[in-house]
C-alpha cells in the first residue's frame, strides 16, 4: 500500500496541529521557562515543516507522472483478495488475543489462531492442526511452566489448575 | 586483571555456554531464512532474556546476532535472496560465484571473513570502550544532551533513503517517547486517561511489533515466488580460502576497519557498513570491471565489514547508552530492564560485566567457524523449511512474548499498533531505524535538556559553557547546516549558470 507523499504530508500536518493544540492543556512549571509542553511542541513544529515539504513534493511528483500518478497505489495487491484476507486474518488474530484471551484462554485461542493461519497459508488441515497443537504445547510449557508467565486460562480454568 | 578473571568465570559456566550454543543455532536458523532478519531474531529473544541474569542475557543476544548476520549470506549465495539486510550489498556477487559452480568458495569466504570481521570489531570494542568510558565519566547533562543530538542526527543522515523521510521517522520516534508521565512536572502526556500508558510505551513490545509483526504482515501480503536451491555439492568449504585471504589481506583489514567505524556511528549498523565497504572495495579495486561477475574481492570487504559493524555498534551502547544500531537499541532496552543502565559508571562499578561482554564477543566469533560450517553443510535442509509454517508460529510467539513482559494484553496492543506503523512506513520509503533511536534517545534528550536548564536557570548558553559540550554542539550544528548550505549553494550556482 503506497500513498503519495502529499497524503502522508497532510496526515502528518493534521496530526501535528492536533498534538500542539493538546499540549496547551499541559501545566507550566512555576519559575521555569521550559515545561512539559516544550518537546511535544518542537516535535509538532518539525512534523508540520516536514509535512509541508512532503505535500509539495508529492504534488510535483503526481504532476510529473501525469495520468500515471496516483494518490494511493494499491497496485501490488490490486484485485488480490487472497492477500487482503491474509492481512485481515493476521490483524484479527492480534485483536482476538487483545479482546478475547481473558475469556477463551491462551490454549484455545492459540490453537484456533495457529490452525486457521497455517491452513490459510497453504498447509493441509491435518498438518495445520498437528503443528498448531505442537506449537501451543511448546509455548505453554516454555512460558507458563518454565518462565512462570500467567498465561490466561480462560474456559479451561478448571482443567489446568 | 581481576575483573577479566571474574568475567571469564562468569562466562565459562555450563549454563551460559549452553545458552550461547542454543542462541547460536537459533541465530543461524533465523539468519538463513530469507525475510527473517537478525533484528527480528533479537526481538523474538527478549522474552527469554527477560528472565535471565545480565551475562547470559547479553551472551544470548550477541551470539544470536553474530551467527544470524553470517547466516544471511547462505541464501544470498544459494538463492540470490539476502537472508538479512546486511547481506544485501554483495548478494548478487555471491550468487554469480555460485552460478560458476563456486558456491563453496563464496560461502567459505563469507564464513571466514565474518569471523575475522567479528574478531576485529571485538578488538576495537575492547580497546576503545574503556578509554571512552574514562573520558565519559566527566560528562554532565550538557554533554549527554549533545551526544543524544549527535546520535539522532547520525541516525537520520546515515539512514537509507530520503533524509526528509528519515527526519519524519525520527520525529515519530521522539513523539512516542514523550508519551507517559513527564519528568519535570509529573504531568501525564498523551495518555488520555489510560493508567497503563502512564509509564510510557513499553519499549520491548514496540520492538517486537516493529521488527517481527511488520515482517509477518509483509510476508502475508506479498505473493512469494517459489525459490529453487542451486544443486551443487557443498563440501570443501575451506578449500582455497587461504589463497583468497592472502591475496586480499588489505581488503580484510579495510573491511574490518570500515565496519567497526560505521558500527560505532549511532543509527548505522552492519547493513550500511556492508554497502559502504562494498562500494569502497569496488572504487579502489584493480579489477573494477570484474565486479558483478562473481569476483570474490567485494565479498571479502563487505563480508568482513558487516560482522565488524555488529561489535562496533556496542561501543556507544555500552559507554553512553546510545545505540549504534537497531540491535543494540534492543540490547539497551534489555539492560535497562535488568537495572544495569549502560553508561560509564558500569565500567567503574561492575567492570566484570563489561569484560564478560568482551569475552562473549570473542567467544561467539570464534565459535562462528565450526557452527557456521555446520550451517553451510545443512543449508539445503534449512532452506527447505517452509515459510508458510514458520510465519504463524512467529506471530503466536510475538503475542506471547509481548504479553510476558508485563503480563497484560496492553503489550499486545502496543505491538499491533507499532507493527502496522512499521509496515506502512517501510512500504512508503520511511526508514524505521530513526524511529527506534528516537524512542530510545527521546527520554535521554529531554531529561538532559531539562536538568541542564534547571541548573543554568533557563540560560541556553550553558550548552556551550564547557569545552567538550561546546565541541559536540558545534559538530551537531555543523552536521545539520553544512548539507543545507551546500544545497543552497548548489541551487544558487545552478540558477546562475541557467541565467547566463
Amino acid at each position: 500500500m503506497r500513498f503519495n507523499d502529499a497524503i502522508i504530508g497532510c496526515v502528518l500536518v493534521i496530526f501535528a496541529i492536533a498534538e500542539i493544540a493538546y499540549t496547551q492543556t499541559f501545566p507550566s512549571l512555576f519559575g521555569q521557562r521550559y515545561g512539559p509542553a516544550l518537546f511535544p511542541q518542537l516535535i509538532g513544529l518539525g512534523l508540520i515543516a516536514s509535512g509541508i515539504v512532503l505535500v509539495v513534493r508529492g504534488v510535483i511528483q503526481k504532476r510529473r507522472a501525469g495520468a500515471e500518478g496516483r494518490w494511493l497505489d494499491m497496485q501490488s495487491w490490486a484485485g488480490n483478495t487472497h492477500q487482503k484476507t491474509n492481512l485481515v486474518l493476521v490483524l484479527l488474530a492480534l485483536l482476538a488475543y487483545i479482546l478475547l484471551s481473558d475469556w477463551l484462554g491462551f490454549i484455545l485461542l492459540s490453537m484456533l489462531t495457529l490452525s486457521v493461519l497455517l491452513y490459510r497459508l497453504g498447509s493441509s488441515i491435518t498438518v495445520a492442526l498437528a503443528i498448531a497443537s505442537a506449537t501451543t504445547a511448546a509455548l505453554y510449557l516454555m512460558f507458563a511452566k518454565l518462565l512462570l508467565v500467567p498465561l490466561p486460562a480462560g474456559l479451561l480454568q478448571g482443567l489446568l489448575y | 586483571m581481576d575483573a577479566l578473571l571474574l568475567a571469564l568465570s562468569l562466562v565459562f559456566q555450563p549454563y551460559v555456554l549452553g545458552v550461547m550454543l542454543l542462541a547460536a543455532l537459533f541465530g543461524l536458523f533465523v539468519g538463513s531464512i530469507p525475510g527473517l532478519t537478525a533484528t527480528m531474531a533479537t526481538a523474538l529473544l527478549i522474552p527469554f532474556t527477560f528472565y535471565m541474569e545480565p551475562v547470559p542475557a547479553i551472551a544470548c543476544i550477541v551470539t544470536t546476532v553474530a551467527m544470524a548476520i553470517f547466516a544471511g549470506d547462505i541464501p544470498g549465495a544459494l538463492l540470490r535472496i539476502p537472508g538479512t539486510p546486511a547481506s544485501a550489498a554483495y548478494c548478487d556477487e555471491a550468487y554469480a560465484l555460485t552460478r560458476q559452480g563456486k558456491a563453496e568458495l563464496a560461502l567459505g569466504t563469507s564464513l571466514v571473513c565474518a569471523a575475522i570481521g567479528g574478531i576485529m570489531g571485538s578488538i576495537v570494542l575492547t580497546m576503545t570502550a574503556p578509554v571512552l568510558a574514562e573520558f565519559a565519566i566527566q560528562f554532565s547533562s550538557y554533554e549527554y544532551f549533545w551526544l543524544a543530538c549527535l546520535g539522532l542526527s547520525c541516525a537520520v543522515i546515515i539512514s537509507t533513503g530520503s533524509t526528509l523521510k528519515g527526519v519524519v521517522s525520527l520525529l515519530i520516534g521522539l513523539f512516542i517517547a514523550t508519551i507517559g508521565i513527564d519528568i519535570t512536572a509529573g504531568h501525564p502526556r498523551f495518555t488520555f486517561g489510560s493508567v497503563e500508558m502512564l509509564a510510557g510505551i513499553s519499549f520491548i513490545p514496540a520492538m517486537i511489533g516493529m521488527f517481527a509483526v511488520s515482517e509477518v504482515i509483509r510476508y502475508v501480503v506479498s505473493s512469494t515466488p517459489s525459490e529453487t536451491v542451486v544443486q551443487q555439492p557443498i563440501k570443501k568449504v575451506f578449500s582455497g580460502i587461504g589463497n583468497v585471504l592472502s591475496r586480499y589481506k588489505l581488503n580484510v583489514f579495510r573491511g574490518g576497519a570500515i565496519g567497526a567505524v560505521v558500527g560505532i556511528l549511532p543509527g548505522a549498523g552492519s547493513d550500511i557498513a556492508a554497502w559502504i565497504s562494498f562500494a569502497v572495495s569496488k572504487r579502489f579495486s584493480r579489477n573494477k570491471n570484474k565486479f558483478g561477475t562473481g569476483h570474490v574481492e567485494g565479498l571479502v570487504d563487505a563480508g568482513t565489514a558487516n560482522n565488524a559493524g555488529l561489535s562496533g555498534a556496542w561501543v556507544p551502547a555500552l559507554v553512553f547508552g546510545i545505540p549504534g544500531d537497531s540491535i543494540t537499541a534492543i540490547a539497551i532496552g534489555v539492560l535497562y530492564m535488568k537495572g544495569m543502565n549502560p553508561g560509564p559508571t558500569v565500567f567503574l562499578n561492575q567492570p566484570e560485566l563489561i569484560h564478560s561482554v568482551f569475552v562473549v564477543f570473542f567467544l561467539a566469533n570464534i565459535a562462528l567457524i565450526p557452527l557456521g560450517f555446520i550451517a553451510i553443510r545443512f543449508s539445503r535442509q534449512i532452506l527447505r523449511v517452509p515459510r508458510q509454517v514458520l510465519i504463524p508460529i512467529i506471530l503466536m510467539f510475538c503475542i506471547v512474548g509481548s504479553f510476558a513482559i508485563n503480563n497484560t494484553v496492553f503489550g499486545v496492543s502496543i505491538m499491533l499498533v507499532m507493527g502496522v506503523l512499521a509496515y506502512l512506513m517501510e512500504e512508503n520509503g520511511f526508514p524505521v531505524a530513526p524511529t527506534i533511536l528516537g524512542i530510545v534517545l527521546g527520554t535521554m534528550l529531554e531529561d538532559n535538556f531539562m536538568s541542564s536548564m534547571i541548573k543554568s536557570d533557563g540560560d541556553l548558553s550553558g550548552f556551550f559553557s564547557r569545552p567538550i559540550a561546546a565541541t559536540l554542539g558545534v559538530i551537531v550544528i555543523a552536521l545539520w547546516t553544512v548539507p543545507l548550505l551546500r544545497f543552497a549553494y548548489g541551487a544558487m550556482s545552478n540558477r546562475r549558470s541557467q541565467s547566463r
